[in-house]
């Protein structure tokens, strides 16, 4: 059978997926954006391409926090059980892992657009 | 073990207990500064973090003496520059950065149900590295030589010996030391939350205290490289005139603002975030309940830890960068509001939910964060650039960084302070005397600190020595001067209340507050930690499991004895804190003393030039080190398992993954990646800010760097092959591999250097040809420690300490190579792979 999702992993690190994902994003933002401006004419690019290019990494950023919302709703049981998640066993840690990954990757989702907005507003480098 | 095991008759729990004691003694007379146990290296840490601090205080009144009246003459205009930059670095690296690493080393192992962090050798090294640092840094001023150009060091202010003096050398060396034992405690701190928390206590039930370090822990990872690999640059300029800075031959000096800021603002959040972590543990102990909203401090730990990563440039908002730039952190700086806010909401919604009981600690915990949030508000006003451009370098930002600082960290530390005490020595701190100290404390510094974003928004520049009669700044800052000496009387009756002799006051009871967390279960006269290790099965276990602390102190849980007189604990896994494996950590020892003392005279000299001295220095300390790992680590046990508890044997060595060691590996390697990869940033830094970034000199070709790098990964293979070989028994084979290696990596070097060399690259002449040596040297110097690295196995292994059942040296070492291998790959590939591909 095919699975649509992969399969469940075990481990703390997945806590960091979505803010992981926002510093890339970050990361790519800016120094894209800074080695644009200090050196125009590098890729005979102009700035709406950076702007488109801020754009696409935008929505592979966000498709990618979708992602990891989605495993951390299904790690959190789909809604099934509510916190505290605070019972000595590996299903309830499970479950609070879920739910921080959730809590995580909505923050991170609205820090990504937060981030991105300026290529909205801004149509040049502007020293 | 579910259960715990049945109680003994009193005489074998005597006889354990004595066990117990004698294994985990303090030394006594001159030999007690030779511990290296938690309690004892954490009161020192927190001891001396607040003389500094009270010290960079007195800086502070002298300053606002100063500034009381225009036109005053109480300092000279030099002095006043060397107590405003030495009261910002004492505070900033001497006192609110180490607070938290005592506070952690001290708190940590109790709160996890555990005896001992695991490296306590490695905390006491922190702490001696620290206090050495920290006496050379401050003593500086009594000199008239202390650094005297801001705490952020400048260039080309600070890079000018004649305006800086010697003053910004001890900056840089002494920080720079202070630096390492930040990165020391940062490993044993994370290394200690993953692995040491008692059986049973999965990360869904870790007190939050443990949250909040571990970010802040790994958060300080990814900081204090990049000043490491700043200060770096910094001296090269200052001592051999390596132009990094210097705009004439290629430098930049905003390349270190980038650097310093780096790690200034997540350091912020460094500081801020262990000290809403105490909030955490003393909130839910007056609110009588558990926490409300777990989760969601975990998201904004989290959340703020990578944030904060992303707002560096708000420092630099008036340095002429893109309008773009600064948009992007002035977005991510806005969004870093709302974890910080999620904080805030879920303290008064444990509070709404429970009864609060008004006592000392909560009042200073609220006060605190009242005026955190009237800081965090400035802040966001100070993120949005335009206002940046009219508040910055005013007294705005003072008030802001003040209400920020003061508010977000200085009273949760006396909140944690009164609430704490009794840990120390059984004994409450006065309430009056507290509540005195409050209101002094909250009064003074509001009317200290409130006027001076008055006197901003009147333009009054901050750091000027002082302000002419008619400018209308002369009343604001007069009361801020009376305001300060409030706040001033508070901090000394607090230090009155802590310092007063207490032998006359009963001993209170235990867990006097009635708190939930474990760390309450401790007997402060008693130098074990915990009389057994427990089994947790709740987040608030003194609440949740009624019958734990007589079941610990009773002796029936794990390790309740210590028949062969070692210190011991237990190793869990991450998530879900099974049992492992039993620890053996380390007892009192002089090498450490030895070891930070040799190699901060190794700084001290390098700070006058006193070349011979600093060689002889690092040759003494490297040597330290080298005994001290040799005679205190890897050690063969003399059992293969031992009994922790009635159905429960452990072993008592554990190699690769499995192992504290080589997790601290891997963890130091992240930060030394770190400080390699700003340096690599660097350079490409240098790229962007000129068409030619070589300046028209000849770099170090193709050839040499990729013959270097293809040695580099002979002798990694072979490095990563020995540790097979050794695994298989094959240790002939093991050792010749070994043998081979190690020369191969001394051809690797050499052919490393002979690219750059052969080009007759001048460092003094161009950045282009310094900021390739800096990659090269940097790689040549891992090379060199590799070297002995596989030296080290191989007489490991002829020694018999090192065999195919007991391998972790050989683990960490490939451990190191495999960071090795990355770095020499990444440096010759871009000193010599990019020239060609950009030209």
């Amino acid at each position: 059978m095919i699975r649509l999702l992969p399969r469940e992993v075990e481990s703390l690190w997945t806590l960091f997926t979505a803010p992981i994902v926002w510093a890339l994003h970050f990361l790519i933002c800016y120094v894209g954006a800074a080695i644009y401006c200090a050196k125009p004419g590098l890729l005979g690019l102009d700035f709406a391409a950076v702007r488109l290019g801020i754009g696409i990494v935008t929505a592979l950023a966000l498709a990618l926090i979708l992602l990891s919302t989605l495993l951390a709703w299904r790690q959190w049981g789909f809604g099934t059980y509510d916190p505290p998640h605070d019972d000595a066993t590996a299903h309830s840690r499970r479950r609070f892992q879920g739910f921080a990954t959730l809590l995580l990757s909505g923050l991170s989702f609205v820090a990504v657009i937060f981030v991105a907005l300026p290529a909205v507003f801004l149509t040049e480098c502007l020293r | 073990m579910m259960q715990p095991a049945p109680r003994l008759p009193d005489s074998e729990r005597s006889a354990q207990a004595d066990q117990l004691r004698d294994a985990w003694a303090a030394p006594t007379g001159w030999r007690y500064w030779t511990s290296v146990n938690n309690t004892q290296v954490g009161l020192w840490y927190a001891g001396s973090a607040f003389f500094f601090m009270l010290f960079a205080g007195v800086l502070a009144l002298m300053v606002r003496v100063q500034l009381a009246v225009p036109g005053n003459d109480f300092l000279s205009a030099d002095l006043f520059n060397q107590a405003f930059t030495l009261h910002g670095t004492v505070m900033m690296f001497l006192f609110a950065v180490p607070i938290f690493e005592a506070v952690a080393i001290f708190l940590l192992p109790s709160m996890l149900g555990a005896r001992e962090l695991p490296f306590p050798r490695l905390g006491a090294f922190g702490f001696w590295s620290f206090l050495l640092g920290g006496i050379f840094v401050c003593g500086s001023i009594f000199f008239d030589a202390a650094p005297s150009s801001g705490w952020f060091m400048y260039p080309p202010l600070a890079t000018d010996k004649e305006f800086s003096g010697i003053g910004a050398d001890i900056w840089l060396l002494g920080l720079s030391f202070i630096e390492v034992a930040s990165i020391a405690a940062a490993v044993e701190i994370i290394v200690g939350i993953m692995k040491c928390r008692a059986p049973g206590m999965r990360i869904n039930l870790m007190p939050l205290f443990a949250w909040y370090l571990l970010i802040v822990a790994g958060m300080i990872l990814f900081a204090f490289p990049p000043l490491i690999a700043g200060d770096l640059l910094f001296e090269m300029q200052r001592m051999f005139d390596w132009p990094f800075f210097d705009p004439s031959r290629g430098g930049d000096p905003l390349l270190w603002q980038h650097l310093f800021w780096i790690f200034g603002h997540p350091e912020v959040y460094i500081i801020f975030l262990p000290s809403i972590a105490l909030m955490a543990m003393i909130v839910p102990t007056f609110a009588q309940r558990p926490i409300v909203g777990y989760s969601w401090i975990v998201l904004a730990a989290v959340g703020t830890g990578f944030l904060s990563f992303g707002l560096w440039v708000h420092h630099m908002f008036t340095t002429g960068l893109p309008q773009i730039s600064l948009a992007f952190f002035s977005a991510a700086s806005e969004a870093v509001a709302i974890p910080t806010g999620v904080q805030i909401f879920v303290f008064i919604a444990t509070m709404l939910a429970g009864r609060v009981i008004f006592s000392t600690p909560m009042l200073f915990g609220t006060g605190g964060l009242a005026i955190f949030v009237i800081g965090g508000l400035t802040g966001v006003m100070v993120a949005l650039a335009p206002f940046d451009w009219q508040a910055h370098d005013t007294y705005f930002i003072v008030a802001h960084l003040h209400y920020v600082l003061i508010g977000g960290m200085l009273f949760p530390v006396v909140a944690g302070i009164y609430y704490y005490y009794p840990l120390i020595n059984g004994r409450k701190l006065s309430d009056g005397l507290g509540r005195l100290a409050f209101w002094l404390m909250f009064v003074g510094f509001n009317v200290a600190f409130f006027p001076m974003h008055l006197t901003g928004l009147r333009g009054m520049p901050r750091r000027v020595f002082t302000y002419p009669d008619e400018l209308g700044l002369n009343l604001l800052n007069l009361v801020s001067t009376v305001g300060a000496f409030v706040f001033a009387a508070g901090v000394l009756v607090v230090v009155v209340d802590v310092l007063r002799p207490k032998h006359r006051q009963p001993v209170g009871k235990r867990n006097p507050w009635n708190a939930g967390t474990l760390e309450w279960i401790n007997e402060p006269q008693h130098n074990w930690g915990v009389r057994s290790i427990p089994q947790i099965t709740s987040r608030y276990p003194l609440w949740q499991q009624p019958e734990l602390a007589e079941q610990v102190n009773d002796g029936r849980w794990y390790l309740a004895d210590a028949p062969h007189g070692r210190r011991e604990g237990i190793v869990t896994s991450v998530l879900d804190a099974r049992p492992i494996q039993v620890l053996r950590v380390a007892g009192p020892a002089l090498i450490t003393i030895a070891a930070a003392a040799s190699l901060g005279g190794a700084f001290v000299a390098m700070t006058f030039h006193w070349w011979v001295v600093t060689a002889l220095c690092a040759a003494v300390s490297f040597g330290a080190i080298l005994y001290w790992l040799w005679t205190g680590t890897g050690e063969i046990p003399e059992q293969a398992t031992r009994r922790a508890g009635p159905d429960l044997d452990l072993p008592l060595y554990a190699s690769g993954p499995a192992s504290v060691g080589w997790w601290a590996m891997f963890i130091t390697m992240i930060g030394d990646g770190t400080a390699f990869g700003s340096l690599v940033f660097g350079y490409f830094f240098y790229w962007t800010i000129h068409s030619d970034f070589t300046a028209g000199a000849a770099g170090p070709g193709a050839t040499w760097p990729m013959i270097s790098v293809t040695l580099f990964a002979c002798s990694w293979l072979l490095t990563v092959a020995a540790r097979q070989l050794n695994a298989r028994a094959r240790v002939g084979s093991m050792r010749l591999a070994l043998g081979i290696a190690a020369p191969l990596t001394v051809l690797a070097a050499v052919a490393g250097f002979w690219g750059p060399w052969q080009a007759g690259m001048e460092p003094t002449r161009h950045v282009y040809p310094a900021i390739v040596w800096i990659l090269v040297a940097w790689t040549l110097v891992h090379a060199a420690l590799g070297i002995v690295m596989q030296l080290w196995c191989l007489v490991a292994s002829l020694a018999g300490r090192l065999t195919p059942a007991h391998d972790q040296d050989m683990h960490n070492v490939a451990l190191y190579w495999h960071f090795m291998m990355v770095t020499a790959l990444t440096a010759f590939a871009v000193v010599g792979l990019f020239p060609m591909a950009v030209t």
